[in-house]
């Protein structure tokens, strides 16, 4: 397996395991706040609007973690650095 | 693919280039500055308020409203900066609407702008309340070692800014873009209307969360109590 064919390889499997990976851990985090956030709201429905913006609030933070994961894998597919020098290159040959 | 509007050059001559990026912020802010002009020029405080004022009275009252529970007392002063900050992002996420549009807020430079505004305006706002000393003597604040690990959150906090604001923006583009070679009929309009939901949330996170860290470099820690003084016990 010449390098070009390894390089391509590598950037798929890796982009679709980041992205695998990426969406299931935060979106077990998210589901513990909103879990969390209902308990809480059901004790307190006073409270409702802090707990509200709030759990807006972490949900963010959590969510960026899966943003991060999202952009490595469209950088490794569209915007991947490798690829282009290796298809420079081949094209220069 | 483009993964942004910073790839489309609309215009160039020689070295200087007008991007997708610069042409709708210009359009957005020139569309802002002048629809809110109009609607100011005869401010009436009683009596019937036309409903254009009306609607900015809200608009200003809840964002004063939201920065007095984050924890500033003097929302005026930050009024300008952070308003202005989720008026943006808002905006910018609202005209997506409009076909054809590609948000600037989904270009990494736009975003990384709006963070680093953010990064000198905290220093900024911390030094204006508690003065120069104080406000370094904050890096010490838990021990001394804790200098490095405050100078890297800071950091760190404004790259996470930059970077959650345009993944959203981005990623909202970039799947209603391909859902369109493979479902033009239903789901792009679906994808849209999330799209259009994770943008005002980010707006408005982008300017709690600026928010937040003025709160946390402006605030002024009360004295402690003398502990000599005690009321004299009576006989």
């Amino acid at each position: 397996m010449d390098s070009s064919t390894l390089i391509a390889v590598a950037s798929i499997a890796t982009a679709g395991l980041t992205t695998g990976i990426g969406c299931m851990c935060p979106a077990l985090g998210e589901g513990r706040a909103v879990a969390t956030a209902l308990t809480s709201l059901a004790q307190q429905p006073d409270a409702s609007a802090t707990i509200t913006r709030t759990l807006f609030v972490g949900l963010a933070m959590i969510e960026s973690t899966a943003i991060y994961c999202f952009v490595v894998s469209m950088i490794l597919i569209f915007a991947n650095p490798f690829w282009s020098h290796v298809i420079a290159q081949a094209g220069g040959k | 693919m483009n993964l942004s509007s910073d790839q489309q050059i609309l215009w160039q001559h020689g070295f200087f280039k007008l991007n997708g990026t610069i042409v709708t912020t210009w359009a957005m802010m020139i569309a802002m500055a002048s629809g809110a002009k109009l609607i100011t020029r005869n401010l009436v405080a009683e009596g019937s308020i036309s409903r254009w004022q009306g609607t900015l009275e809200i608009i200003v009252t809840s964002i004063e409203k939201q920065i007095r529970e984050v924890g500033l007392d003097q929302p005026d002063k930050y009024l300008a900066f952070l308003g202005t900050l989720f008026l943006f992002v808002a905006t910018s996420s609202l005209c997506t609407i409009i076909p054809g549009f590609q948000p600037p807020t989904g270009s990494l430079s736009t975003t990384a702008a709006l963070a680093l505004c953010v990064f000198i305006a905290v220093p900024l706002f911390g030094i204006g309340s508690q003065g120069l000393a104080g406000y370094l003597k904050s890096y010490t604040k838990p021990t001394l070692v804790m200098v490095p690990f405050n100078i890297i959150s800071e950091l760190s906090r404004t790259l996470a800014l930059a970077v959650r604001l345009f993944g959203n923006m981005m990623s909202g583009v970039m799947i209603i873009g391909i859902l369109l070679t493979i479902t033009p009929l239903v789901f792009p309009i679906v994808m849209t209307a999330l799209g259009l939901l994770t943008g005002m949330v980010q707006a408005y996170i982008f300017s709690i969360l600026a928010a937040v860290y003025i709160a946390a470099a402006t605030l002024v820690r009360k004295p402690k109590p003398d502990p000599e003084v005690r009321p004299a016990p009576s006989n």
